[in-house]
């Protein structure tokens, strides 16, 4: 599924991020802790978080996620918009909490990976 | 755990320094200074704050004026709400008798909304030394909540837990290498002092020796 597709039918708001509609999205995960994110999710997924300290940006990148969702209304930090504008990876904020975007990526199609 | 059994443990265990590290308060720091006294034992004040990603970070601070400053600070910042005592027990302050003196009801067990790095900050310009809590555990630990410790954080030590010995810990988390490292007991329990310890080569049991000893300058050194 294409992330422009999720971002307009999730209401999400783009904070960074070029060519959304060329970025492919496989998969979804959502969690808070880092090491368990580095551990669990998969490429192309798109990932769900209230985390919003720079070290997003180098996990997401390290396991080749697709974007990530902050959700809750919350903002990232500065530098981890900065370090997402140099690595060209998209994050998009939410108004949602995280189990009612999950909910709306489910029936959308999107499937966590096992 | 109160002010005089904790001082009296310390003792029969034969420590020379004990930190007292209250979640995200310092409200019992100047009982147990007040109990010390006259003994050979020094108490470094502190706290163990909570940053808004959950991180846990130990501030040893120079003295009690710094710590309280420090808590005031973490007061206007911590995460709204009020404690439940019947979920997370009574938070109680208490004198150097061990005489209640009053009850806090913030929500101490919960997390502030500084970063991590203004926590780090906000230790060193009072004068403290930060350091990354329990660095081998998954939960509250910096490498568990952000996957690994961020580059440019001006932390002065990582802690490891009890529960685990320091070349365990070497081998599961190879980038802790790059910082010093010491083992404390954590304790929450009487039982607990004195668990886990780390020894320095110091000329004094004083802040600015360790500091020098966690540096490895002027022939001080972290022993074990």
């Amino acid at each position: 599924m294409k992330l422009s597709e999720i971002i307009k039918k999730c209401n999400l708001h783009v904070v960074c991020g070029e060519d959304l509609e060329k970025k492919e999205v496989s998969g979804g995960y959502s969690g808070d802790l880092l090491s368990d994110v580095m551990a669990n999710s998969k490429k192309g997924d798109i990932w769900i978080t209230l985390q919003i300290h720079p070290n997003i940006v180098a996990v997401a990148m390290l396991k080749e996620l697709a974007a990530i969702v902050i959700i809750n209304k919350r903002m990232p930090e500065a530098e981890t918009i900065k370090k997402a504008e140099t690595e060209g990876l998209s994050i998009l904020t939410c108004d949602m909490p995280a189990f009612e975007l999950a909910g709306v990526l489910y029936t959308m199609g999107v499937r966590g990976k096992t | 755990m109160s002010p005089k059994r904790v001082i009296e443990t310390c003792l029969v265990k034969d420590l020379d320094i004990v930190a007292i590290c209250d979640h995200n308060s310092a409200e019992n720091v100047r009982a147990a200074i007040d109990v010390a006294r006259e003994t050979k034992l020094q108490v470094i004040p502190g706290m163990e704050i909570s940053s808004a990603e959950e991180v846990h970070i130990i501030a040893l601070m120079p003295d009690y004026e710094a710590v309280m400053s420090l808590q005031d600070m973490i007061y206007e910042n911590l995460t709204p709400g009020e404690n439940d005592e019947s979920i997370f027990g009574e938070q109680i302050i208490v004198n150097e008798l061990d005489e209640i003196e009053g009850y806090n009801k913030r929500l101490l067990i919960s997390a502030t909304l500084l970063p991590v790095s203004k926590v780090v900050n906000e230790i060193h310009s009072r004068g403290g030394l930060a350091i990354a809590s329990h660095v081998d555990r998954e939960v509250y630990s910096i490498i568990g909540q952000l996957g690994f410790i961020p580059e440019n954080l001006p932390l002065d030590a990582l802690e490891i837990s009890s529960s685990t010995t320091l070349s365990q810990a070497k081998a599961r988390f190879p980038d802790i290498k790059a910082y010093p490292l010491i083992s404390s007991s954590d304790a929450h329990y009487l039982d607990d002092i004195g668990k886990s310890t780390s020894q320095f080569n110091v000329e004094n049991p004083s802040l600015g020796e360790l500091s020098k000893a966690l540096k490895g300058v002027d022939g001080r050194s972290i022993v074990a």
